[in-house]
């Protein structure tokens, strides 16, 4: 018999059992389709997360105003963290390259005749950089603004949305905070949601205009650092609490009254849990892909019978074991190869879904869809093939009598 | 003791010596065939009888070539069929026998036409040839109005005329039939058995298991079974009535 009639049999014989081709198929899609897509999810979230750890970079120490002990009793009334702590950390930690500080708080904002509440924050030229955050339009401030006090703010990238203005066409334009009126010098790219300072609803303006025109007070929300390269962040964070406890005039025993974070630490827990929920999703994933593959599985073994049955008559007709097992090959193949085929499209779709319409991180791995469709594919093409062939050794009458 | 009823110089083809066929129920062995001897010559038209268990079916699927013997020797056309690899045995199959089973053994799925068609796929016949002759054989057994049915969508008799027409189809030499009129109203046995009665007489080889004396006298010849072994076996007066 050619290779064209067996082809045409086995495809006749699927055509013919369309519930149970059908079936079959479906534990394959389902199996792959579940791997690649949970894969992809997984992975997508732990790009995502080394993604921040590399933009944002792992040198960045930040410092937060907290709350000061005596004899365990906390008292509330205290100032733990000023502008002067900031120039004292400036001045005295030779550790550090770059000290951020900010000075914030939710004010006013008009501008024509829209008024918006949104957090304005005082700091330093140095912002960008640090936070690894890009100028869109206009420029930031810089250490002649800080100097004469200027009246000039970095607009968060949220800003000019919720104006419904171009971010370039706010450049020039004029802006009050609190009533006092600023210029618009720079637009902030978008930065989206992660770990650290999120500058996109926020307003940006230099530290001594902030402390003297629009707060009144020189208490800073926190500060961040960055650390010398090639100095460890812990050598850094002895620096800091150094200095910070000599400014505060904290005796030795007594605690801090600020927190120093390290937002390494935070990334690692990110990362970790990232880990966690990756393998969460793979092993639903593996759940899935075992629950197709019992699937197909049990379908192939229940069709035994019958199927047993028409390889006793196909032999007992004159058909060769060979042709018999080649019958069986081609089908599983065809419903393997087109289960696999229809489970990466839909497990790709799936995740090209969760990107484009729920902005969710996914990222699709080759090894995955290997993984899934060779698991899947095997089984299928194991469990159609393998009864097959012992049915095919049977002498043809025992076929026959098969139950 | 069977006295030996082949006597003309006709080929043997079938030759079948000491033949058993054993199945082991837990302790018990049931003894289906006990050392049946049988020749079978060209064109012999040869009625297998008996009460039922006595091994008729045994018989037939060995003759097949469907079934192997527990012991004895089966010789086809002076071939030692044991000794035949699966190749061998599936062109025997093919070409050399038509088998009408009992239960009729038709595949379910696929309807009259190409049920009748599974032979001569095996056989490398080419998909128009074989549309044209699986035709012509559902014509002769009366179903050219059926060929689109499944067998679920026919009615026993109509299956065991599909079953006829499939074991015709490819000109076999011998053709072996399990009670093909079992199913059948008399009306149509006798088309069937009229139908052999010309295959017969153009050549054909016959032998056929019935319970049925109207069957049976049209055969030349009557091999009785009980309990395994040949009781009987004499031609008789009124061969291809
Ligand atoms: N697969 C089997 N396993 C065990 N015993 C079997 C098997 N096949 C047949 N037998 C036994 O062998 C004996 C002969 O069976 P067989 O089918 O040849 O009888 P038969 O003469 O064709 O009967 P019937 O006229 O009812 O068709 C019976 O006793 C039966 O029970
Ligand atoms: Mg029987």
């Amino acid at each position: 018999m050619s290779i064209v009639e067996t082809v045409r049999v086995a495809l006749a014989s699927i055509l013919a059992n369309l519930l149970r081709s059908s079936l079959t198929m479906l534990g394959i899609i389902i199996g792959v389709a579940a791997v690649i897509t949970m894969v992809a999810l997984g992975t997508g979230a732990q790009r995502a997360v080394d993604a921040q750890i590399a933009q944002l970079g792992t040198r960045v120490l930040s410092v937060m105003a907290g709350q000061s002990f005596r004899r365990g009793v906390a008292s509330a009334n205290r100032v733990s963290l000023t502008v002067d702590d900031y120039e004292a950390l400036v001045r005295d930690a030779p550790l550090l390259t770059e000290v951020v500080p900010e000075l914030s708080g939710g004010r006013q904002i008009k501008f024509g005749n829209k008024n918006l509440f949104h957090d304005v924050v005082g700091t330093t030229p140095n912002f960008p950089g640090v936070h690894a955050v890009d100028v869109r339009a206009g420029t930031m401030f810089t250490a002649g603004d800080l100097a004469t006090r200027r009246r000039v703010v970095v607009l968060g990238s949220e800003i000019p949305q919720n104006l419904e203005m171009a971010p370039e066409s706010l450049i020039g334009r004029t802006v009050a905070i609190n009533r006092v009126p600023f210029e618009i010098i720079g637009v902030f790219e978008e930065v989206g949601e992660r770990f650290g300072p999120e500058p996109d609803d926020r307003l940006f303006i230099p530290l001594t205009t902030a402390e003297l025109r629009v707060f009144g007070q020189d208490r800073l929300r926190g500060l961040s650092a960055q650390v010398v390269d090639g100095v460890s962040l812990e050598m850094g964070m002895v620096d800091i609490e150094r200095v910070l406890r000599r400014e505060h005039k904290i005796r030795p025993g007594e605690d801090n009254d600020f927190m120093i974070l390290n937002r390494r630490q935070f990334m690692e827990m990110a990362q970790a849990s990232t880990e966690i929920f990756a393998y969460l999703l793979a092993s639903i994933a593996g759940v899935s892909l075992l629950v197709g593959g019992i699937g197909i599985m049990n379908i192939m073994l229940v069709s035994v019978t019958e199927r047993t049955r028409e390889i006793g008559v196909r032999k007992a007709l004159g058909a060769t074991r060979f042709n018999i097992l080649m019958q069986f090959v081609v089908e599983a193949l065809t419903i393997g190869v087109l289960g696999g085929v229809l489970g990466i499209a839909l497990g790709g779709g799936a995740a090209w879904a969760l990107t484009e319409l729920v902005n969710w991180n996914v990222f699709i791995s080759v090894d995955a869809i290997l993984l899934a469709v060779l698991f899947s594919v095997g089984v299928g093409l194991f469990f159609g093939i393998w009864p097959a062939r012992r049915a095919a050794q049977l002498d043809p009458i025992e076929a026959l009598r098969h139950d | 003791m069977a006295e030996s009823a082949a006597t003309s110089d006709a080929q043997p083809v079938i030759q079948v010596k000491g033949l058993h066929k054993h199945y082991r129920m837990g302790a018990e062995t049931i003894r289906a065939l006990n050392g049946v001897d049988c020749t079978i010559r060209e064109n012999e038209y040869v009625a297998v009888m008996g009460p039922s268990g006595s091994g008729k079916s045994t018989l037939m699927n060995i003759i097949g070539c469907l079934d192997q013997p527990s012991a004895g020797e089966y010789w086809l056309s002076g071939e030692n069929v044991s000794t035949l690899g699966d190749g061998a045995l599936a062109r025997v199959r093919n070409r050399r026998i038509g088998f009408v089973f009992q239960t009729f053994n038709l595949l379910p799925r696929a309807n009259a036409l190409h049920n009748v068609e599974v032979p001569l796929l095996y056989g490398g016949i080419g998909r128009r040839g074989r549309r044209i002759r699986a035709r012509e054989a559902l014509e002769r057994v009366g179903l050219g109005d059926r060929m689109d049915h499944r067998p679920n969508e026919l009615s026993g008799g109509q299956r065991q005329r599909v079953a006829v027409a499939r074991a015709l189809v490819n000109e076999p030499s011998i053709l072996l039939a399990d009670e093909p009129t079992g199913n059948l109203d008399s009306r149509t046995g006798q088309d069937i058995m009229d139908l052999f009665g010309t295959l017969h007489q153009a050549g054909q080889t016959i032998i056929l298991v019935t319970h049925e004396p109207e069957v049976a006298r049209r055969a030349g010849r009557h091999v009785h079974l009980m309990d395994g072994v040949v009781t009987e076996d004499y031609l008789t007066q009124e061969p291809d009535a």
